[in-house]
């Protein structure tokens, strides 16, 4: 049964490439109004999973609903997702970036678009081929945290770029957080962005091992979920 | 403020509210940072801060006025108890080492003695 206090529901997730297992019989439910953070070390199934998500890959076996539905038109309208590398065209501009969102998703808010072009300090007439990678980081999320979706998923948004942009995309991340949406993130960056999890999910082999709340994991293991995730995978 | 090792991050950030208070940094009646305020500045999840003012506000440190935000208590008792329990606290584990490494109950008041002397 489909529970409504669940924006994500996965059960029995099994996705093969061929002979390999990248996702092995995998349970988890994401309840509404949480940041949820997917961990696990390169090649635990953290992008598979996500992709399977947001309807680019298929599943081999097992079911998966986001707001009810399985990935397709119907949830797409509703999540917004960044994905793990560059998603804009390098003859881009800044403006022209914006434009095709604006034309594909019906939720883009353009006044929060250019708040947070102001905060990254990105000018519309940029052209992405001239923007440094942290930079590049810094436009795709702005694009992705414009719109007003139910569920934002963000696939290793930190990931190789400098610390003053890292702690720029968390502020963007926190300050445009709502009650209302969600989030999952993945990363295996775990201490810088551990203290903007609500709820946390360990996948190792492409199932999940451990999961709960940030906070009570804390007070049981008495440590913080950095040193959990060195325990566990170090 | 600095996140220590092992401890729920919204349980250190009432210890730095707390701190702030009985410092004065804080003083009774002022107005507390938001929490989105307080999220941004310390990176962390809004849930996270709102679960500690909900846990000062539980030990009536603080009070929230609807749409007004939340307020240092005015009640100088309240403080002074959280004072006193703290200050208690401290004693607390400083006694409970100073026994660990054999010395007794006279003999810390003796070394204590000595100290307040010389910082005089």
């Amino acid at each position: 049964m489909y529970d409504v206090d669940n924006i994500v529901e996965i059960k029995n997730l099994t996705k093969s490439y061929g002979r390999k297992l990248a996702l092995d019989n995998l349970n988890l439910n994401i309840k509404k109004g949480k940041v949820v953070g997917i961990l696990g070390p390169n090649g635990s199934g953290k992008t598979t999973l996500i992709k399977i998500l947001v309807g680019i890959l298929r599943q081999t076996k097992g079911e998966v609903l986001i707001n009810g539905y399985k990935p397709g038109v119907q949830t797409k309208s509703i999540v917004s997702y960044l994905p793990d590398r560059n998603f804009l065209y390098e003859w881009m501009k800044v403006e022209d970036a914006i434009e095709m969102y604006k034309d594909f998703y019906a939720d883009f808010d353009e006044k929060k678009c250019d708040d947070l072009l102001q905060f990254m300090r990105l000018e519309r007439d940029m052209k992405v081929n001239s923007l440094s990678k942290g930079m590049k980081e810094k436009l795709n999320l702005t694009l992705v945290l414009s719109r007003k979706a139910k569920l934002y998923i963000l696939d290793e948004p930190i990931a190789g770029v400098d610390p003053v942009a890292r702690d720029q995309i968390l502020d963007a991340i926190i300050n445009n957080y709502e009650e209302n949406s969600s989030m999952i993130i993945t990363t295996h960056l775990v201490r810088y962005m551990e203290k903007i999890f609500d709820e946390v999910a360990f996948i190792s082999d492409g199932k999940i091992i451990l999961e709960g709340n940030a906070e009570k994991l804390r007070e049981d293991k008495f440590m913080q979920i950095d040193d959990l995730y060195k325990e566990i995978f170090g | 403020m600095k996140f220590e090792n092992n401890l729920p991050i919204y349980v250190q950030i009432v210890d730095y509210l707390k701190s702030q208070i009985i410092s004065g940094v804080l003083k009774e009646g002022d107005k507390l940072p938001s929490v989105r305020e307080i999220a941004t500045e310390l990176k962390v999840n809004p849930n996270t801060v709102q679960r500690s003012y909900q846990e000062l506000e539980r030990e009536n440190l603080v009070f929230t006025q609807r749409g007004m935000g939340t307020f240092v208590t005015e009640d100088k008792k309240v403080i002074k108890d959280l004072k006193k329990n703290l200050a208690n606290n401290i004693l607390n584990n400083f006694i409970e080492d100073m026994k660990a490494i054999g010395f007794s109950s006279n003999d810390i008041i003796e070394l204590i003695n000595e100290r307040v002397k010389e910082e005089k």
